[in-house]
């Protein structure tokens, strides 16, 4: 997959983004860009600022230095038509935020009929196609609190996808499921990927970064310490800080997750 | 059907209920004035001949509430989104919003009546209307529309920002996330205490008789001056009971029915 990623334009380029809460820098001046049909996965301690990182780049906070370009054109939370720019980028949070009031298809056309102003029918059968395609189908007239943890996750990377994006931001979506949710989850995300879907993923899972993506990202401290390919960063850490990371997430899976061995 | 314990409950219940009641009913009937004070608020006579007039006079108040309710609906519904607004453009508007809820919320009922009800038609400007009926339903909606803007804008706090903000991320503007999103999970939540104001405001409905209007409480009134007895304000009374109990009541069970659902832990 990496050298496929590597002859295309970048369809986000994040420059220098730097975000402070409080005074304090959370995000230290990162760079990173994603070409089309790249997977980039970002890994690091909780708190190293992958979440503010992955909000930061679907404009959903404004920066406090830095720039975003998608497809090659500056985009800002500050524009006017920032709404029209969120819908070519999808998030999946880590919570499943799914609509409660709203059922299963009705979640996931939503953004469909309103923001992109589909006819109702059309945004239904657009939701409906989603839905099947991530083995959905029976679920769609249930409400998500009716649904298990692994199926409300799968409906919010439905609803994201629902707007056509260019890129899939997911932030460490099998973090609330056991590890048969886990694996369901994660399959669905290795057939996006298969399927061309340009994608920065925030995971603890290690096993799954290093089986999906083209590029591995490790921030520590809001500052991008190490890039490069799953083999390279597994295998040949050259920062003593990503060292020290691989070394602490293996000794607590003791091995059995952890990759590079 | 009740099981032992149950029914045992039921019984203690049913007799500490009686006890205290016949206690009440003891201490003010042995009072020495009780049979003048009977006479003057309880007389079956003045009870029956007051009923007819009373009762016709209250479908002034239903109208007073039903067309009052109808008009605070939305119009609370916009002061509470005039308060939440951020773009620092409407900023005047947030504040007038603030500045209505607080000072309607903060004085007297009565005092407003009587200032708007007295005060804006003696201003005799053209076109605007004298009759009591027009000026009691203005000041119930100003008033009402105050205390239920603070109902919803208290539901769409109660919203988790998690909810907008998956909203905004899937590209919905703000109005179209709260349209979409805030406002239907809110609605909800703000139904009970909803209900709530619309009691008081039922009741409140006989503060109009200061001007002039005919409604129930300003007819027993009337019947009171010409019989020197107080019944048809008892008659009153009981006809108000017969509307705001029921909705008293289904308050409480929505209440219950929401904490329940919230407990089986439905987001
Ligand atoms: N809204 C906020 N206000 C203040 N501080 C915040 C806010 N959001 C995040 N932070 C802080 O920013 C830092 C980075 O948080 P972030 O959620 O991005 O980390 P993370 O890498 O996603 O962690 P995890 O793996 O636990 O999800 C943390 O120290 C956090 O406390
Ligand atoms: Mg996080």
């Amino acid at each position: 997959m990496a050298a496929r990623a590597r002859t295309h334009a970048p369809v986000l380029e994040l420059k220098g983004l730097t975000k402070r809460y409080n005074g304090r820098p959370v995000l230290d001046r990162i760079s990173l860009s994603l070409a089309e049909h790249e997977v980039v996965c970002l890994i690091g301690a909780s708190g190293s600022g992958k979440s503010t990182l992955l909000r930061c780049a679907d404009l959903l906070e404004p920066l406090d230095a830095g720039s975003i370009r998608l497809n090659g054109g500056r985009v800002a939370y500050e524009d006017r038509d920032v709404d029209a720019t969120r819908r070519k980028l999808g998030i999946v949070f880590q919570g499943f935020n799914l609509f409660p009031h709203l059922t299963v298809v009705e979640n996931v056309a939503l953004a469909p009929r309103v923001a992109l102003g589909l006819a109702p029918a059309a945004a239904v059968r657009r939701a409906k196609e989603l839905l099947k395609s991530l083995g959905l189908a029976e679920k769609a007239h249930e409400y998500p609190d009716r649904l298990s943890g692994g199926q409300q996750q799968r409906v919010a990377i439905a609803r994201a996808l629902a707007t056509e994006p260019k890129v899939l931001l997911l932030d460490e979506i099998t973090s609330a499921l056991d590890p048969v949710l886990v694996a369901e989850v994660l399959e669905t995300l290795r057939s996006l990927a298969a399927s061309g879907m340009t994608m920065l993923i925030a995971t603890h899972e290690m096993a799954f970064a290093a089986d999906v993506a083209d590029r591995i990202c490790y921030l520590e401290g809001g500052r991008l310490v190490e890039e490069g390919t799953p083999r390279r960063i597994f295998g040949a850490p050259r920062d003593a800080r990503t060292r020290e990371f691989l070394r602490r997430v293996r000794s607590i899976s003791g091995g059995r997750r952890a990759p590079g061995r | 059907m009740a099981t032992g314990p149950a029914r045992k409950g039921l019984l203690v219940a049913t007799f500490s209920t009686l006890l205290v009641a016949g206690a009440v009913a003891y201490t003010v009937g042995s009072s020495p004035a009780w049979p003048e004070v009977q006479k003057a608020f309880f007389d079956g006579r003045y009870f029956s001949t007051s009923l007819p007039a009373v009762a016709e006079a209250f479908t002034i108040n239903v109208r007073l509430f039903i067309i009052a309710e109808l008009l605070i609906l939305p119009i609370g519904l916009l002061i509470a989104l005039a308060r939440s607004i951020t773009a620092p453009a409407l900023t005047p508007l947030r504040i007038f919003a603030t500045a209505y809820v607080d000072f309607f919320r903060g004085v007297p009922s009565i005092l407003i009546i009587y200032v708007l009800g007295f005060g804006v038609p003696a201003l005799q400007l053209d076109g605007v209307p004298k009759e009591p009926f027009f000026w009691a339903l203005v000041t119930l909606v100003l008033i009402y529309s105050a205390y239920v803007s603070e109902v919803y804008r208290a539901g769409i706090e109660s919203i988790h920002p998690s909810q907008e903000r998956a909203a905004r991320a899937l590209g919905l503007t703000r109005v179209q996330a709260l349209r979409h999103v805030v406002i239907p999970q809110a609605m909800r939540r703000v139904i009970p205490p909803l209900l709530n104001d619309f009691i008081g405001l039922q009741k409140d409905t006989a503060l109009v008789s200061i001007l002039g209007v005919v409604e129930t409480f300003k007819q027993a009134q009337i019947l009171k001056a010409a019989s020197f007895n107080f019944t048809p304000l008892m008659t009153t009374a009981l006809i108000f009971l017969i509307i705001t109990i029921p909705m008293t009541r289904l308050v409480d069970h929505l209440a219950a029915k929401d904490r329940s659902a919230q407990l089986g832990g439905t987001r």
